[in-house]
């Protein structure tokens, strides 16, 4: 086998990509910014350069290992190179780091201190931009942004979507969403995946914590608490606990201890998705509804449907998600049992996930005004509400859940990881075909492939499954499915990968090694579960009885399905030729159909014919995004009227016979 | 349609014959140098008293080789005399001359008499007295600022004298709109040998034995590069030429491109039959619309003679070039951003491994030559490796184009074998510093390059010597600094220049070009201390050590040039607070000389902030701490009383 020699030591070389593995195989922690092993080598922050016998320094995440090479770490040349690149990247960061949200677990500040950093030589970052704090999920600090571009590559790599790059050059160069807009006005799907891997505070989970303690400290409130299954195997890593701890009785008794009145359990809510996606998909399959089922648990992959392929929302199960479904049933159903009004009740759920905080905030989640769901706290962000109501972590005694909705099943529980829905609705198809297939587990659509396809047969049922995590990877389905490449009958989407056990909400490192500790965390839950079937959930069976009339009932259907709409990728207008108080306002569709159809053009034609004399300063010119005309494009939106059919040859005409008429005097 | 090598030399015989008919042929300049100082204007006044005498001789040859070669002749406007008649004119324009400062040039051909600095006004006696009657018009002649004397022709300026001239050899020559004429000069004989007598290793390994190195900068050898791009498996290859060219100040390959494109273009079909390629790409920045628009003819008309295409000349090598704007950022210079900017994406560079020529555009192997480093080969081709050696050094051979700009008397476009002192280069044909000022500096490689003083001066020009003073060949730019150019103030204005060229990836170049930038700014205005100096080298030398691609690393060199031969100058700046080159304002002190003031109260009357005092008839004082410097007591002094520094 080739080996190497790195720091004096020979280590083999075992098909490792890059030096900077094999360094760190040699048990040498060389120090990264923007290395991710899942995500394409990068190059840039130029801290893992190390001095070889042949090529001199050489970043060891970008140059292959090689029979015979000779490798030191840590010389006089790598040491002033790492350093001088903290201080530089320091000298540009906003350093106030005692108030930052990520202090203590940036990555930045921890190598500065290893480094041995004590001083910037240089001046301080000038010009501070404007912190993006508008997305519901998200917040975008560019002024703590080292550009090593990890949010770049996993928007785009990992999830397919690319809602951040680069701007500008040299000094100027940014972060930052197209056309400068905020993350709330362009395709972000909030999954958090960049919060994930972001290394500083450039990009951290918006924090709801103030105001569910605003709520706590208010008597008139009862305040009822979920906790996602992700969530019990997790929380502890805040403590200092390795990932995938069970650690579900000490956050029960946690939350108790911060006051809420109710602790339940989303896996109660899950238990349900599963009883009422697996009513759904049978009828699918009876009645030949629109196949394959697309689950629809995870509230970043339904927003990407919504952007991408509004043609196949009809494949999107109509069940809400586990922590909707809960929230409907809290305050529309047993809001009446507890003796309260609707009103009263303050739902804070616990997420792994940061697309939860949208998701709760949806318009189709709210009942007369008023969210079903009023709060979402991170797994993060109940990590620091125990730290500062002193809890001390280690000392707490588990307790359980309170009833009713504390009864749990195995299968709600894997719905935190990735194939855990689709397990969990083939648990509930075998038990409503009334198959016994001899097991309880279906293997084959666990692991943390980000593509899994299965064929399961129940009795003479055979279903073709296939799990996906990743939106990159949902993408590539979605796009064989319209090609007619693959065929199946359900398939899982989750967003993240590993599914929700590594959403954006999640304590940090919240890297692949953790996340499959979690996921082994949930598999081990699940089997120390009595009941693993969710149809055995009886507090699921009572709710059915007592409110809905049974699965995919009318009444189910009011309380626990949802609907889904066509939405825009990108809002907002973009002004072409500035701004004219009581000018006609001229908006010129730049969506992709339109552009494809020559819309700049368009533009290009309208701009030179507003600038002549007789209508100069009457016009308003904007572009916009998709007036939802596509197929007849280019859609021209003139006032309040949207003309269709424009192209660059009558785009002349368009404007003397269709603008200029209308133009202010 | 060209099916043959046999019907490329019949058309050149043909081309040749037709261009002998004209007795007398005048050769605008139309480079990007002449245009901007109006040269097509001479041309189309030319034009039109030719015509107007009747004596235009268009050169029209049917150039589809199928036809009967009676065909091939020339066509004589109705009114002259025919195609024997001995006035026989013919009038083009042409790629650069090289000689920018002295533009518009015309150049008489037979005789190579070159007219400098030529209006449409001399049109008229350019076509009467030289065209017609033959005599030479003095005063549009090149006159010796040194020795008053007049040159006669374009050889025996002393610009061109110490010239070589391969690569420029039909810049100023041809119509480098006309393919016709490339192939008469002999383009296209060189692929044309390639593909009849040679495999592609045998054009690898003439190539290789030439020793022609990468003239964009680096300096690999070529045959190297293609060799492994050779080696490498892949059912699609692609060579790119790297037309970039972004130094400020230079402009060589413009030249080549505006001047040459057929050259370009045979240069590229060499290396790709040589890598065994079947598309091309030249990437041409878009601020260089003549050059564009010169590739972008000479490709259509290379496809229409069958150059381009399927089974190229009978043989089986099939290949089509793509010409492609660049957007003119500096970086994409770099060939793994420009390959990222040829596929639509953001230019920045990609860390190597994986090389282009495993991994380059679109995922297959590719080879990315500059524009020199391809105008060199049909050269190499049709004289053999020997001849090519016989010029520069054993380990630079060849020539090389520079781009001299700057203080230097002539600037313009020059092409001398490599290990050519510089001395030589800015004295002899540069002709020393203009206005007789004394040289200082010179920048040799553009922001990327060094600085070098006198003690360089007789550093030989080739790779390795250039390298060991820390300046570096590069693409070729040359900018001449005389004593009033403050080294500091240099440093400062290359390093702004990459500080805003940086695409911003990797850290050491990003902040550090900012932080460098920072320093020099700083030490400039006044305020830099002697542990800035230790600083900026500390950072200028981590800089070097850890960018990620060619343009970071290489972006401190000016200021580690500077610092290792200008020193004493930084030290004036941050030890005696001065600026010895009188450059940097916030450094400037202004005094009145008493003995010269007269108490006129002027000064004091003008000054803006009340600096001056004085009374009438006495001499007047400048309090520093009020002096905004703005100037306006000097320009209002009748006495030369008021001196700053």
């Amino acid at each position: 086998m080739p080996q190497m020699t790195i720091d004096g030591q020979k280590v083999e070389i075992n098909g490792e990509k890059n030096i900077l593995e094999v360094v760190r195989k040699a048990g040498i922690e060389l120090p990264t910014f923007c290395y991710h092993s899942e995500l394409s080598v990068y190059g840039a922050c130029r801290m893992c350069a190390v001095e070889t016998d042949k090529m001199g320094l050489v970043a060891a995440c970008s140059t292959p290992p090689a029979d015979g090479m000779v490798v030191h770490t840590n010389t006089q040349r790598t040491q002033r190179l790492r350093r001088m690149v903290i201080e530089l990247l320091l000298a540009n960061h906003h350093r106030d780091c005692t108030t930052c949200d990520k202090n203590g677990m940036c990555k930045l500040q921890s190598l500065a201190y290893q480094l041995g950093v004590r001083k910037v030589r240089f001046g301080e970052r000038e010009n501070l931009l404007p912190v993006d704090d508008e997305n519901p999920s998200i917040i975008r600090d560019p002024n703590k942004c080292i550009l090593c571009g990890d949010c770049v590559r996993v928007c785009s790599e990992i999830q397919g979507i690319g809602v951040l790059d680069f701007a500008g050059r040299g000094p100027n160069t940014v972060v930052s969403p197209a056309f400068g807009r905020k993350l709330s006005e362009v395709g972000c799907v909030n999954c958090g995946q960049c919060v994930a891997v972001c290394p500083t505070g450039a990009l951290t989970g918006k924090s709801e914590v103030e105001t569910v303690w605003k709520v706590l400290h208010d008597p008139s409130k009862t305040t009822i608490v979920q906790v996602a299954p992700a969530v019990r195997v997790a929380l502890g890593e805040v403590f200092g606990r390795k990932p995938g701890a069970i650690e579900t009785g000490r956050i029960v008794a946690a939350l108790r201890r911060l006051g809420f009145k109710k602790v339940f359990d989303t896996v109660f809510g899950a238990d349900l998705t599963a009883v009422e996606e697996c009513d759904e998909f049978l009828c699918r399959l009876k009645t030949g509804g629109d196949l394959p089922q697309f689950t629809s648990c995870c509230p970043g992959w339904v927003k990407f449907m919504e952007q991408y392929y509004p043609d196949m929302l009809g494949n999107l199960s109509t069940c809400k998600s586990p922590q909707q479904m809960f929230g409907a049933v809290i305050k529309r159903l047993y809001a009446g049992e507890m003796g309260c009004s609707p009103e009263d009740i303050f739902v804070v759920s616990v997420m792994p996930c940061t697309a939860k905080k949208f998701e709760a905030k949806r318009s189709e989640f709210m009942t007369n005004g008023a969210p079903d769901v009023d709060a979402v706290l991170s797994t993060n962000e109940l990590g620091l509400l125990m730290k500062q109501a002193g809890i001390v972590f280690d000392e707490l005694e588990g307790e359980a859940f309170d009833q009713p909705f504390g009864l749990t099943t195995g299968a709600g529980v894997i719905f935190g990881v990735t194939g855990g829905v689709s397990e969990a609705v083939l648990r509930a198809a075998a038990a409503s075909l009334g198959v016994d297939t001899g097991r309880v587990a279906f293997d084959e659509v666990r692991g943390f492939d980000g593509v899994r396809e299965a064929t399961v047969c129940l009795g003479d049922v055979t279903l073709r499954v296939a799990v996906v995590n990743g939106l990159a990877n949902a993408r590539r389905i979605v796009e064989a499915l319209r090609r007619n490449d693959v065929s199946y009958d359900l398939v899982e989407v989750m967003a993240c990968p590993g599914g929700c056990v590594g959403g954006g909400g999640q304590p940090y490192p919240n890297d692949v090694q953790a996340r499959k500790a979690r996921g082994k965390g949930l598999y081990l839950s699940d089997r120390m579960t009595q009941l693993r079937n969710p149809q055995e959930n009886l507090a699921v069976q009572k709710v059915y009885e007592r409110y809905l009339a049974g699965p995919g009932s009318e009444l189910a259907h009011e309380f626990l399905h949802t609907t889904y709409g066509p939405r825009r990728r990108i809002s907002g207008d973009i002004r072409i030729n500035g701004v004219a108080p009581g000018a006609l306002d001229v908006s010129v569709c730049v969506g992709t159909g339109c552009y494809l159809k020559g819309s700049y053009d368009v533009i290009n034609t309208f701009m030179r014919l507003s600038d002549r004399e007789d209508v100069a300063g009457r016009v308003n010119l904007k572009a916009t995004f998709c007036l939802e005309h596509c197929d007849r494009g280019v859609s021209v939106k003139v006032g309040n009227r949207i003309m269709t059919g424009v192209t660059p040859e009558n785009a002349r005409r368009v404007f003397e016979e269709e603008i200029v008429p209308d133009l202010p005097r | 349609m060209l099916k043959s090598h046999h019907d490329l030399q019949a058309l050149t015989a043909d081309v040749r014959q037709a261009l002998g008919q004209q007795k007398v042929r005048a050769l605008v300049c139309a480079g990007t140098g002449c245009i901007a100082n109006g040269s097509l204007r001479v041309y189309e006044r030319l034009k039109e008293l030719i015509s107007a005498r009747g004596i235009l001789v268009d050169l029209d040859v049917a150039c589809d080789a199928c036809h009967p070669r009676h065909s091939h002749s020339s066509t004589v406007s109705p009114h002259a005399g025919g195609p024997t008649t001995p006035n026989a004119v013919g009038v083009a324009t042409s790629g650069c001359h090289g000689f920018c400062q002295m533009g518009p040039l015309v150049r008489v051909e037979p005789r190579g008499i070159l007219y400098v600095r030529v209006k449409p006004e001399d049109a008229e006696e350019i076509v009467d007295k030289t065209l017609i009657e033959g005599r030479v018009i003095e005063r549009l002649l090149y006159r010796d600022p040194v020795t008053g004397r007049v040159t006669p022709t374009e050889e025996s300026v002393p610009f061109y004298r110490r010239q070589v001239r391969v690569v420029l050899a039909n810049c100023g020559r041809i119509d480098p709109e006309d393919i016709r004429e490339s192939i008469a000069s002999g383009g296209y004989h060189a692929i044309a040998k390639a593909l009849e007598e040679m495999t592609p290793e045998e054009v690898i390994e003439i190539v290789s034995r030439s020793g022609l190195r990468g003239r964009g900068g680096a300096g690999f050898l070529t045959g190297r590069k293609w060799t492994f791009a050779r080696a490498v498996k892949s059912a699609k290859k692609y060579v790119i030429c790297n037309g970039d060219e972004g130094d400020p100040g230079a402009f060589m390959d413009r030249s080549v491109m505006e001047g040459d494109p057929h050259k370009v273009i045979e240069g590229l079909m060499i290396a790709a039959y040589a890598v065994g390629a079947g598309e091309g790409f030249i990437y041409v920045r878009a601020e260089y619309p003549v050059a564009v628009t010169r590739l972008r003819k000479a490709v259509e008309q290379a496809r229409e003679h069958g150059l381009l295409g399927r089974d190229i000349l009978g043989s089986s090598f099939s290949f089509d070039v793509t010409i492609k704007e660049g957007a003119g950022a500096f970086v994409c210079g770099e060939e793994t951003a420009l390959i990222s900017s040829i596929q639509g994406k953001r230019g920045m560079p990609s860390p190597k491994p994986p090389y282009p020529a495993v991994s380059g555009l679109f995922g297959e192997p590719t080879v990315i030559n500059n524009v020199e480093t391809l105008a060199n080969l049909p050269s190499i081709i049709l004289k053999g490796p020997d001849w090519f050696k016989s010029y520069g050094t054993p380990d630079s051979a060849g020539t090389k184009t520079f781009a001299l700009a700057g203080q230097v008397a002539n600037t313009g476009l020059v092409e001398v074998p490599m290990g050519l002192p510089l001395r030589d280069l800015i004295f002899e044909i540069g002709g020393g510093i203009r206005s007789g000022k004394r040289f200082k500096a010179v920048q040799i490689g553009g922001p990327s390059g060094g600085c070098l003083g006198e003690g360089q001066l007789d550093v030989p020009m080739d790779y390795e010597s250039l390298a060991k003073v820390g300046a570096m060949v590069g693409s070729g730019g040359m900018v001449v600094m005389d004593e009033d150019s403050c080294m500091v103030e240099v440093a400062r204005f290359f390093m702004k220049f990459t500080q805003n060229e940086s695409c911003g990836k990797c850290v050491p170049c990003r902040e550090g070009t900012k932080q460098m930038l920072a320093l020099l700014t700083k030490i400039t205005a006044g305020k830099g201390t002697k542990e800035d100096l230790d600083l900026l080298e500390e950072l200028a030398l981590t800089v070097k050590d850890g960018a990620l691609c060619g343009l970071g690393k290489t972006a401190p060199n000016p200021v580690l040039t500077t610092l290792k031969y200008f020193r004493d100058e930084y030290e004036a700046h941050v030890i005696e607070r001065r600026c010895p080159a009188g450059v940097c304002k916030a450094l400037q002190i202004y005094s009145i000389d008493p003995e010269k003031c007269r108490g006129c109260t002027l000064c004091a009357r003008v000054c803006p902030v009340g600096a001056i005092t004085g009374e009438r008839a006495r001499s007047h004082r400048i309090d520093p701490s009020k002096c905004i410097k703005c100037n306006a007591c000097i320009e209002k002094c009748r006495f030369e009383a008021i001196r700053k520094g």
